[in-house]
């Protein structure tokens, strides 16, 4: 039996230890703001905070993720929205949205890091989540408004 | 709320595109029922409007921008507006996402629905009043009285409307668009809040009741055929249920599933598992020794070679003839995936001989009848609801995914969710055709062309319509029987050619290879001539007036309008203060698609390491009038992207009959720091029909960044991407 917690509440796992959390979140919690991209580790677009640091959910399996706190993108805004998603929000970062959870997490794993990042702290970053839509510009944006920070 | 199903009568639409069919209501009415003056838009007695998105939301923003014509024209809040997505219905007209079609074709029935249901709350207030109904206004939310002032809300009139005879078209009015409140303003899009929040639902979001998961094994190589399959490992993975097999498809393709064995699961991750158990034996075919290496040499050779005449003016062969300077180039564009981030997936339930799929797909109706098809129902029978898209650039017009799913719900008597892995997108994609072009000019002493000739090869999408179609006749409109140049001597040709994988339309089509031969060559001469690039294009497209092309007659080229976005797009990118050098250049191109005009100036950087990055782009835009300026500038910053990856990364080739490449790995696509570091879209004001704008800005790119890194390194670029070679 796994146990770990999700967006603040307990949870008890006795399936495959094997299975990416990805599929535990989605299939069985039916949490699916956390998306399916690539299987590989290479899009981001399943990432997702462990302790408070962005992890690829489709590279973590559920033993590893036994005893930890997972928090997905259903769990980020605590009453009201979390400065990152407020400032993708008003900047109308999304075209079909369908990353944008994975590039939410990531970014606000950054700014947890780097709260005054540099432009090249965002392309290190940020070069792991895809966008297929091309929103990098206003993703860059967005970050930048959440930190504060000159355009 | 209590719906009712209304019998309706239709009538033809009379828009300026006749694409669409609005249909209105007129009888069956109940007292307390929504009323729903058009197909498009209903109200409730509490005054909610409901108006339906018919169109797929991939991320254009079309959900927002439609409802916000009859919105406005109706002149309501949007705040008060419900926008639901319509299901798959032939009352809709066409529900096709293709095409860069949505505002173009329905624009004009957006703003009937919103200008009807105006006009009936009018007569309604007029009638209750016992006042000429010219005399009354309705303007946010309210019907005044003119003269007295007098007001009454549109939720107090709906049901009185509801009574009223539905108006012709020839009877309404339309705002002047100084009284527009959302046309050609930004709105926030409807789905925004569930995006940034994980609330959004996509089609691999979908969950049905009694739901299990498939994960399906498909021949290798295009036709392969199961010779025999044992299961027995792959039912022995923890949460398999069952096997099962889905019939491979016959020729002419088309939209039909693939065929394959599919684990099924009570997870998505077990039918994955599973389904790497399965042992099958296939019997490949023929089509085992393709090589996509061959195939290159040979639709190369084929390019060289005269094809069928897609366009003549004058007399090229004699002005050749007259043996002038002579300049030639050959240009390859490979094959390409789409890779929408959200893989194809859908999920159906085959209950009782009907069906329902909630399927992210770009073309409901091509789902009803795929579906139907495939396991032998009518398509009326075929319920298709239509999720969030995430992207779909094309791939989600061919709803063989949703096939697959209905057929092993036929078969396992469960709803089942079909979700397919990165690796089957990429290697079972409906690829954009991989293409060969020769170019050929004579030129005067000046470098301008006296004769021009260009013949492209390439697999056609009429393959997957007609097995011995060999060429792309509806290709030839997409940048290669359209070209605008002020040349007295000119041909366009078309060679055949034919291959073993799909071949399906990707975000602007031909128009990405044609227009990557056609303004690299235009680049060519102007390098040859030792002349401004700019100079050389606008010299080259010549006087401002309107061409006659072959084919619809009713979109001639307007040279004035490419004229001007170039001019716009230097302007506005300060090229005439630039020096182009080493390492550091700028690139320009021009081209027209979906009847919109569009010019890039591209600014690359390569470094000592041949590295190129892309600090700036300037897209000018000339799309007609402009329903959602902020939406479509969008688009062009996410084509100047797009259109990135195509020139610089994506190939997918295949060996022995197989796709080679499988994932983002090997099939990279543009990541934020190989993306244009900022688009700045210049959009020209125009009251001119709206023209499409999810798709026009890909074909510029390729060519001007091209154009740019031969400028800024020497090195001509005929062949895409540009990350195989070496450019230092």
């Amino acid at each position: 039996m796994i146990e770990l917690r999700v967006n603040g509440s307990a949870r008890k796992f006795d399936g495959d230890g094997d299975m990416p959390l990805l599929w535990y979140l989605r299939d069985v919690l039916d949490l699916t703001g956390t998306k399916f991209g690539c299987g590989m580790g290479l899009c981001g677009a399943c990432t997702i905070h462990i302790n408070g640091a962005a992890v690829r959910s489709c590279q973590t399996t559920m033993k590893a993720a036994a005893g930890k706190s997972i928090t997905t993108i259903e769990g980020l805004a605590n009453g009201h929205l979390h400065p990152v998603q407020a400032a993708w929000e008003k900047g109308n970062v999304p075209q079909c949205g369908y990353c944008q959870s994975g590039q939410i997490m990531q970014a606000v794993a950054l700014l947890k890091e780097k709260p005054k990042p540099t432009d090249k702290d965002i392309d290190d970053v940020m070069q792991g989540n895809i966008c297929r839509c091309g929103t990098y510009q206003r993703i860059r944006a967005a970050i930048k408004v959440a930190a504060g920070v000159k355009a | 709320m209590n719906r009712v199903e209304l019998v309706v009568s239709r009538r033809g639409f009379l828009g300026i595109f006749s694409a669409g069919a609005f249909v209105l209501a007129t009888e069956g009415l109940e007292a307390d029922a929504t009323w729903q003056p058009s197909v498009y838009l209903g109200m409730e007695p509490s005054g909610l409007v409901t108006i339906i998105a018919h169109r797929s939301e991939m991320g254009t923003g079309i959900k927002t921008s439609l409802p916000m014509v009859a919105a406005d024209e109706l002149d309501v809040d949007f705040k008060n507006v419900r926008v639901e997505q319509a299901i798959g219905d032939a009352k809709y007209g066409s529900q096709d996402t293709d095409g860069s079609n949505s505002i173009r074709s329905f624009y004009e029935a957006l703003r009937i629905a919103g200008a009807t249901a105006r006009t009936m709350l009018e007569r309604a207030a007029a009638s209750q009043w016992g006042v000429p109904v010219a005399e009354c206004r309705a303007r946010n939310e309210q019907v005044v009285h003119v003269p007295s002032g007098k007001k009454i809300a549109y939720a107090a009139l709906v049901t009185a409307a509801s009574k009223q005879a539905v108006p012709k078209k020839e009877e309404l009015t339309f705002k002047a668009p100084s009284e527009y409140r959302y046309i050609g303003k930004a709105l926030p899009i409807v789905d925004l809040l569930d995006m940034c929040t994980g609330k959004a639902v996509y089609g691999i979001d979908a969950k049905i009741p009694g739901m299990v998961y498939a994960s399906i094994e498909r021949s290798p190589v295009m036709g392969g055929k199961i010779v025999s399959v044992d299961d027995s490992e792959a039912r022995k993975v923890k949460g398999v249920l069952q096997t099962a097999t889905i019939d491979p498809m016959k020729p002419p393709y088309g939209f039909q599933a693939l065929g394959g064995v599919a684990v099924i699961a009570d997870n998505t991750w077990a039918a994955m598992q599973g389904r790497k158990k399965l042992k099958v034996d296939w019997d490949l075919g023929a089509n085992a020794s393709f090589d996509s290496g061959a195939f290159k040499t040979a639709l190369k050779e084929s390019a060289r070679k005269p094809g069928k005449v897609a366009r003549n003016v004058g007399d090229v062969d004699a002005e050749f003839a007259k043996g002038g300077k002579i300049i030639e180039a050959d240009y390859y564009v490979p094959l390409l995936a789409h890779t929408p981030m959200e893989p194809p997936a859908a999920v159906a339930e085959f209950k009782n001989g009907k069906v329902i799929a909630y399927a992210s797909t770009q073309n409901p109706q091509a789902v009803q009848a795929t579906v139907a098809a495939a396991v032998g129902i009518k398509p009326a029978d075929v319920t298709c609801h239509v999720t969030l898209l995430g992207g779909g650039f094309g791939r989600k017009s061919k709803p063989d995914y949703v096939a697959e799913a209905a057929v092993l719900s036929q078969k396992t008597g469960k709803p089942v969710k079909v979700v397919w892995s990165r690796e089957d997108d990429i290697h079972f994609d409906y690829f954009h055709a991989v293409a060969a072009m020769y170019m050929k000019a004579s030129v005067d002493a000046k470098g301008r062309p006296t004769a021009w000739l260009q013949r492209s090869a390439f697999p056609p999408i009429e393959m997957m319509f007609d097995p011995k179609a060999e060429y792309g006749t509806s290709q030839m409109g997409m940048g290669w029987s359209d070209v605008p140049f002020d040349i007295p001597h000119h041909r366009a040709e078309n060679g055949p050619a034919k291959a073993p994988v799909r071949i399906g339309w990707m975000r602007s089509v031909a128009n990405i290879y044609h227009a990557f031969a056609v303004q690299s060559f235009v680049d060519e001469l102007a390098a040859a001539a030792n002349r401004d690039r700019v100079d050389y294009l606008l010299d080259l497209l010549g006087p401002s007036r309107i061409i006659d092309l072959p084919g619809d007659k009713r979109y001639p080229l307007d040279v004035a309008r490419l004229r001007r976005v170039v001019e716009l797009a230097a302007e506005k990118s300060g090229w005439a203060n630039k020096k182009s050098g080493p390492g550091h250049a700028w690139g320009v191109a021009v081209h027209r698609s979906f009847l919109s005009y569009i010019a890039a100036v591209v600014e690359v950087e390569v470094d000592a390491k041949g590295k190129v990055t892309i600090p700036r782009v300037d897209i000018a835009v000339d799309a007609g009038m402009v329903v959602h300026p902020e939406r479509v500038t969008a688009q062009f910053e996410g084509a100047a992207v797009f259109g990135t990856s195509v020139a610089m990364l994506g190939e997918v080739t295949l060996a022995d009959g197989r796709v080679q490449q499988g994932n983002f790995n090997n099939y990279p696509v543009a990541r934020m720091p190989e993306a244009p570091r900022m688009t700045h879209v210049h959009i020209v004001p125009s009251d001119a029909p709206p023209a499409g704008v999810g798709e026009p800005g890909v074909p510029v790119i390729s060519p001007a960044i091209c154009n740019a890194i031969f400028a800024a390194t020497g090195k001509r670029v005929r062949e895409l991407p540009v990350k195989k070679m070496k450019l230092v």
